[in-house]
C-alpha cells in the first residue's frame, strides 16, 4: 500500500501531536497540516487540575513540546480554528470543536458567575482565579477529575467540599477498599466529603454561583463551584460524515472509522481484539499509544490496536497508578507493600483472572506486577474516566484541502459484532 | 544525541524503561525516572525517540541531531 500524500490531523493536542510525531519517525514525508481548536500551541491536560490550577508552574510548562521541536516536525499548524464538519462524500472540510465536558441543570445561566468546567488551558486559569479570591469551593463529581480538581483547591487553601453519588471519590475505578483509603485521605486533609449523593443542579444570585442542589434537596453553599462529571465525545461536527457515531467514532481493530479516515485519544471507539468490544479510553497514554498505532496503520502496517490500559492520578501525597481495570466487584489482593503504610500494590482479580493492578506510592513496582500478569491480554477497561486528550480524525487530503476519501466510503461495514462490554 | 530528562515532571509512568531499558530506569523509592546514559550509542537512538514521544508527561527532551 503507498502511503497517502498527504495526512490531515484535526486535534493539536496529545493524541493529534502524537499521530504526527509518529509518522514522521516511521519515515513518513509527505505533507502533514494539523488543526487545533484552541489558539495555544499544543500541551498537556493531566497537569491542568494539578500543577497548573495550583500555580506551580506557569501555563508555559504544560506545553507539550519545545518550538524548535515543533519546527523540526515540519507540520502546518492552524490553531484558533477548530475543524466543524467532514463532508466524506463532497470532499470538503469546513472548520468547530473539541470534546465537551458535561454540565448540570441551570449551569449554561451562570456562565461567568464562578461555575467551571475543567479541559483546556483557559479553563484552569478561569478557575484558579476565582479560587485564588473562594470562601466556599464545591467540586461536583467524585471521578478523578474531580478529586484531583479538590485536592488542588485543598492545597491552595480553600475551604473545598466535593460531593458526588458514590460512597468513596473514585469508587467505580478502584473498588470499595482502596476509595475508602483515598476518601480518608482527602478528609484527613481538610476536604469535606459530601458523597453518595448526586448533584442535580445550582443556586445563584445576581448571576453567580451561590450552591449546589442535591438530589437530597439539600443546598451546599459556593461562591466557587466546578462540575466535574464526565464529558461527551464531541462528535457533532461530524454528523452527516456517513462515519458511524455512537459514543464515540466508531472505528474498526485498527482504529479506522472509514476508508483513509481514522479516529484517535478521548473520540474514538474502536474494537479492541483482545477483550471482543467496542472501547473508548479517555486515557492520556492511550493518547499517544493509539497515535502510533494509527500512523503505522495509515502507513499500511494493519497491526490491530489492542493496549493494556494505564492511567495515574496524584492527589494530596497519594501517587496512584492503576493498570488494567480494577473493577469495583473484584477481589483485591495486597501483594506488595501494605495498605497501613500507604504504599502498597493490589491486584484485582474478577472470575478467576487479574483483570488490574494498582499501586499506591509504589510505581515501580506496580508496573512490573501489572507486566507480569497483565501482560497479553487488557482487563475490561473504564469508560468516563477524565478526559484528557482532543478529538482526533486523520485522513487523505491534498494540499488545497480537497479530500481525497474514496467514493466507497461506508461506514456500515465496519460496526463490530461483539458485544459491546464497555457500557 | 543528548538526553535531559525533567524529574518535576515525571509522573514514574515507567514507558520509557518499557521501550529503552538500556537508557532510563525508574527509583525504587517513588518511580521518577532515572538517566542511565545521557548520550546513547546510535543504535539505541530510535527506541529513545519513541520514548520521548510517548512519555505521557513530556519529561523527556533530546538535543542534537545525531
Amino acid at each position: 500500500m503507498n502511503p497517502p500524500s498527504s495526512v490531515l490531523i484535526a486535534g493539536a493536542s496529545a493524541a493529534g501531536l502524537g499521530t504526527a510525531e509518529s509518522l514522521r519517525r516511521k519515515g513518513y514525508r509527505g505533507k502533514i497540516t494539523v488543526l487545533g481548536a484552541e489558539p495555544h500551541a499544543p500541551y498537556d491536560r493531566p497537569p491542568l487540575s494539578k500543577q497548573v490550577l495550583a500555580g506551580a508552574w506557569e501555563p508555559e510548562r504544560a506545553r507539550l513540546r519545545p518550538r524548535d521541536a515543533l519546527d523540526a516536525l515540519d507540520a502546518a499548524f492552524l490553531l484558533g480554528d477548530p475543524a466543524v464538519a467532514l463532508d466524506a462524500a463532497a470532499r470538503t472540510v469546513r472548520t468547530a470543536t473539541g470534546a465537551r465536558p458535561r454540565t448540570l441543570p441551570g449551569q449554561d445561566g451562570l456562565a461567568g458567575g464562578s461555575v467551571h468546567t475543567l479541559r483546556s488551558l483557559d479553563d484552569a486559569a478561569a478557575l484558579r482565579a476565582d479560587l485564588l479570591t473562594a470562601t466556599r469551593a464545591v467540586a461536583v463529581g467524585d471521578g478523578v477529575l474531580g478529586a484531583e480538581i479538590a485536592a488542588t483547591a485543598r492545597t491552595m487553601g480553600v475551604d473545598v467540599t466535593l460531593a458526588g453519588p458514590q460512597p468513596a471519590p473514585m469508587a467505580a475505578q478502584f473498588g470499595p477498599r482502596v476509595a475508602e483509603l483515598l476518601a480518608a485521605v482527602h478528609a484527613e486533609q481538610g476536604v469535606t466529603l459530601r458523597l453518595g449523593t448526586a448533584a442535580c443542579g445550582l443556586t445563584g444570585h445576581g448571576g453567580r454561583v451561590s450552591g449546589v442542589r442535591l438530589a437530597d434537596g439539600e443546598v451546599l453553599p459556593a461562591d466557587v463551584a466546578v462540575i466535574a462529571v464526565g464529558a461527551t465525545p464531541e462528535t457533532g461536527w461530524l454528523t452527516g460524515s456517513g462515519l458511524t457515531l455512537d459514543n464515540g467514532v466508531v472505528c474498526d481493530a485498527y482504529c479506522r472509522a472509514a476508508d483513509g479516515i481514522y479516529a484517535v485519544g478521548d473520540v474514538a471507539r474502536w474494537h479492541h481484539t483482545g477483550i471482543g468490544a467496542l472501547l473508548r479510553l479517555e486515557n492520556r497514554t492511550n493518547a499517544v499509544e493509539q497515535a502510533a498505532a494509527v500512523a503505522g496503520n495509515i502507513l499500511g502496517e494493519e497491526k490491530p490496536y489492542t493496549p493494556v490500559p494505564y492511567f495515574w492520578t496524584d492527589q494530596f501525597d497519594a501517587k496512584i497508578h492503576v493498570h488494567g481495570q480494577p473493577s469495583p466487584d473484584a477481589e483485591v489482593a495486597v501483594v506488595e507493600g501494605a495498605v497501613e503504610d500507604r504504599r502498597f500494590v493490589a491486584q484485582y482479580r474478577r472470575r478467576g483472572r487479574i483483570t488490574g493492578v494498582l499501586g499506591w506510592n509504589i510505581p515501580k513496582q506496580t508496573r512490573l506486577t501489572a507486566r507480569g500478569c497483565l501482560a497479553g491480554h487488557a482487563g475490561l477497561p473504564t469508560p468516563g474516566t477524565a478526559p484528557r486528550g482532543p478529538a482526533l480524525v486523520a485522513l487523505r487530503a491534498s494540499p488545497s484541502y480537497r479530500w481525497e476519501v474514496p467514493p466507497a466510503l461506508s461506514s456500515r461495514g465496519l460496526r463490530a459484532t461483539a458485544p459491546d462490554a464497555a457500557r | 544525541m543528548k538526553i535531559t530528562v525533567d524529574e518535576a515532571k515525571c509522573c514514574a509512568a515507567g514507558q520509557c524503561v518499557l521501550i529503552a531499558p538500556e537508557v532510563f530506569d525508574q527509583r525504587d523509592e517513588d518511580g521518577i525516572v532515572l538517566l542511565l546514559d545521557a548520550e546513547p550509542a546510535e543504535e539505541q537512538h530510535a527506541a529513545v525517540r519513541e520514548a520521548a514521544a510517548v512519555c505521557p508527561t513530556a519529561a523527556i527532551h533530546l538535543s542534537g541531531t545525531a
